[in-house]
């Protein structure tokens, strides 16, 4: 990985260096991106994708397609929130508990007459809540997250059990119509020379939310404090970063992800009960890990962690039209997890001799 | 008139004196090396200079004020700069995200403030060459060697244009190349008319570079002299005991 260093004398030492600066950025492009593990994730997906369409007559259909997107944009929109997360060195074990408590606020609420635009804040309210005490618990207190989350699972899905009474909702009340459309409607997008494209719902805001967390993870200080708190965390505080706001303040954004898929998943199925999210959150994890993050901390991508539950939603997929029992999802999963890891990590051992 | 003067200063921690009577004249653009056995009270006096904790006794001045630091912000906002012997760098990101750690350059688009990289980038090459290394502002601090890392941590101190920069055993644990290339850092800033504290335990490199050497032996300043008018084999002596005072 080593640049050649330029051989100067020291008056040409800085017109050197901008050389240097320049290559960096024009010439390297293309090692820079195999060197990335959502390109090799990238790649992975769009293989499959075109191995399908041609093993499988009903891969690549407009209805089958439609599904399979819709079905991964609510783990997608999940392992984005759990991405910032895991770059500050965190883990948040409660994102599926939040989401069956979200949709259980939105759901109960409206069951009861409430109008949808007071419905929704006060689920993702509830949602931004728990957030906010698993960041408060973990930065101010200094449980360590796994424990925090872990018991919030618990009490959380809990308490959306003693919400409903462990009953199923399915009467949304006057504004039903508008949290069914919400989750389960879809856009068409007119295309030259074709049919349009029916793009779900969810998958909008997923798309919304992609552009909006690569914005901030990159392009404003507070993403670039996630990666320096999960770099090097002494060093964060040292040099004056916020480091217990910015764990609070992560935190929530995780759960408010959740959050906000609860809202949706409820408006896709048209119910709710309180087994909704169940283990989702290790989807959202196996996604955000396949997708590139280092569950060390420091490394991870929102467009990483959506190219990974796209893998994770296409396997699944591609066992149910291949005829293959779906008992094999986890090891096909699984195996993806480890050798997504394991190809990093023989990367970065070739990278550094 | 000195940057920062310690006017008898003591610290003690319950029964222990960590700290007895030490009194300390830095001019600006002075090197001064402080040596010490460990437990000889070096990173004792570090931490008051740098606000971690108060003296018991005696007065810090700056520039002839007396100054009282409650915490390490209050110590930088005087103009103080301390390169911790880890460096406290983050290894995911680059040089200059790294030397602007915290105090990151944005501009407003709009309602909302977008980092500025490319002026983050321009300043930190700046501050390389400044520091006549070959650090390159884009490379992932991961890749670089202890000399460049070194190059990091000290670009940093110098964004905030300090009075006197701390250094903690900055040549521990660096290869002999990268040592020659920190000890010419420490010259830059001195050229730059900014005092340097260098704590070290390795005699060759404080003989190279300093120009006033203080030994603390338990708490109690030894010695305090121009380098020209000591020895390594003096030094040695006056840090282990074996000669008293000088």
């Amino acid at each position: 990985m080593n640049t050649p260093h330029p051989t100067t004398t020291q008056s040409g030492r800085a017109a050197s260096l901008e050389d240097s600066i320049d290559r960096r950025v024009h010439g390297n492009w293309l090692s820079w991106l195999v060197s990335q593990q959502t390109f090799w994730v990238s790649v992975a997906a769009v293989v499959a994708f075109v191995v399908l369409t041609f093993a499988s007559d009903v891969f690549a259909t407009q209805q089958n397609l439609f599904n399979v997107t819709r079905n991964f944009a609510f783990v997608a929109i999940i392992a984005i929130g759990m991405t910032a997360v895991i770059v500050t060195g965190g883990i948040d074990l409660s994102v599926g508990a939040v989401l069956v408590l979200s949709g259980m606020v939105v759901g109960m609420t409206m069951h009861a007459g409430t109008s949808i635009w007071v419905a929704i804040p006060l689920a993702l309210g509830a949602s931004l809540l728990v957030g906010a005490i698993n960041g408060f618990m973990i930065a101010y207190i200094g449980v360590p997250p796994f424990v925090v989350t872990l018991g919030m699972l618990s009490i959380v899905r809990s308490l959306a059990m003693v919400l409903s009474n462990n009953r199923m909702v399915y009467e949304f009340g006057p504004d039903q119509p508008k949290l069914l459309a919400l989750g389960g409607g879809f856009v068409s997008v007119s295309m030259p020379f074709a049919d349009p494209i029916r793009v779900p719902s969810p998958v909008l805001f997923l798309i919304v939310l992609l552009l909006v967390a690569s914005f901030l993870l990159r392009w404003t200080r507070w993403g670039r404090h996630l990666y320096a708190i999960g770099g090097n965390e002494r060093a964060a505080t040292m040099t004056g970063v916020p480091v217990k706001l910015v764990k609070v303040s992560v935190y929530m954004f995780c759960a408010l992800c959740a959050g906000l898929a609860g809202v949706l998943e409820v408006g896709w199925l048209g119910t709710v009960t309180t087994s909704l999210g169940q283990g989702m959150e290790l989807s959202v994890i196996a996604a955000s890990v396949i997708g590139g993050t280092n569950l060390a901390g420091g490394v991870g991508t929102a467009f990483g962690a959506v190219v990974g539950a796209a893998l994770i939603e296409v396997i699944r997929n591609s066992l149910i039209l291949l005829g293959i029992s779906t008992f094999w999802q986890g090891t096909f999963v699984g195996g993806f997890i480890i050798v997504a890891v394991l190809f990093d990590r023989l990367r970065a051992r070739s990278a550094n001799e | 008139m000195a940057v920062l003067e310690l006017a008898r200063v003591s610290k003690h921690f319950g029964a222990i004196q960590a700290l007895i009577d030490v009194s300390l004249l830095i001019e600006p653009g002075e090197v001064v090396g402080l040596m010490g056995d460990n437990g000889a009270g070096k990173s004792t006096l570090v931490k008051i200079v740098a606000g971690n904790y108060p003296p018991s006794d005696g007065a810090v001045m700056m520039e002839g004020r007396k100054v009282a630091f409650h915490k390490p912000a209050d110590a930088r906002g005087e103009g103080i700069e301390i390169v911790y012997q880890d460096l406290a760098l983050c290894d995911n990101l680059t040089a200059a995200e790294n030397v602007y750690l915290g105090r990151e350059l944005t501009r407003g688009l709009g309602p909302v403030k977008v980092l500025d990289y490319r002026a983050m980038f321009k300043r930190a090459a700046e501050l390389f060459a400044e520091l006549k290394s070959e650090t390159r502002p884009r490379d992932l601090v991961r890749r670089m060697s202890g000399g460049q890392r070194q190059a990091v941590a000290i670009a940093r101190t110098r964004l905030a244009d300090p009075k006197i920069v701390l250094m903690d055993e900055p040549t521990a644990a660096i290869s002999v190349r990268q040592i020659a290339e920190v000890l010419n850092l420490i010259r830059r800033l001195r050229e730059h008319g900014i005092a340097v504290v260098l704590i070290s335990h390795r005699m060759p490199d404080v003989f190279a570079v300093a120009d006033r050497i203080v030994v603390l032996r338990r708490g109690v300043k030894v010695a305090d002299k121009l380098i020209a008018h000591s020895s390594p084999e003096e030094v040695t002596g006056l840090i282990t005991g074996a000669i008293e005072t000088a």
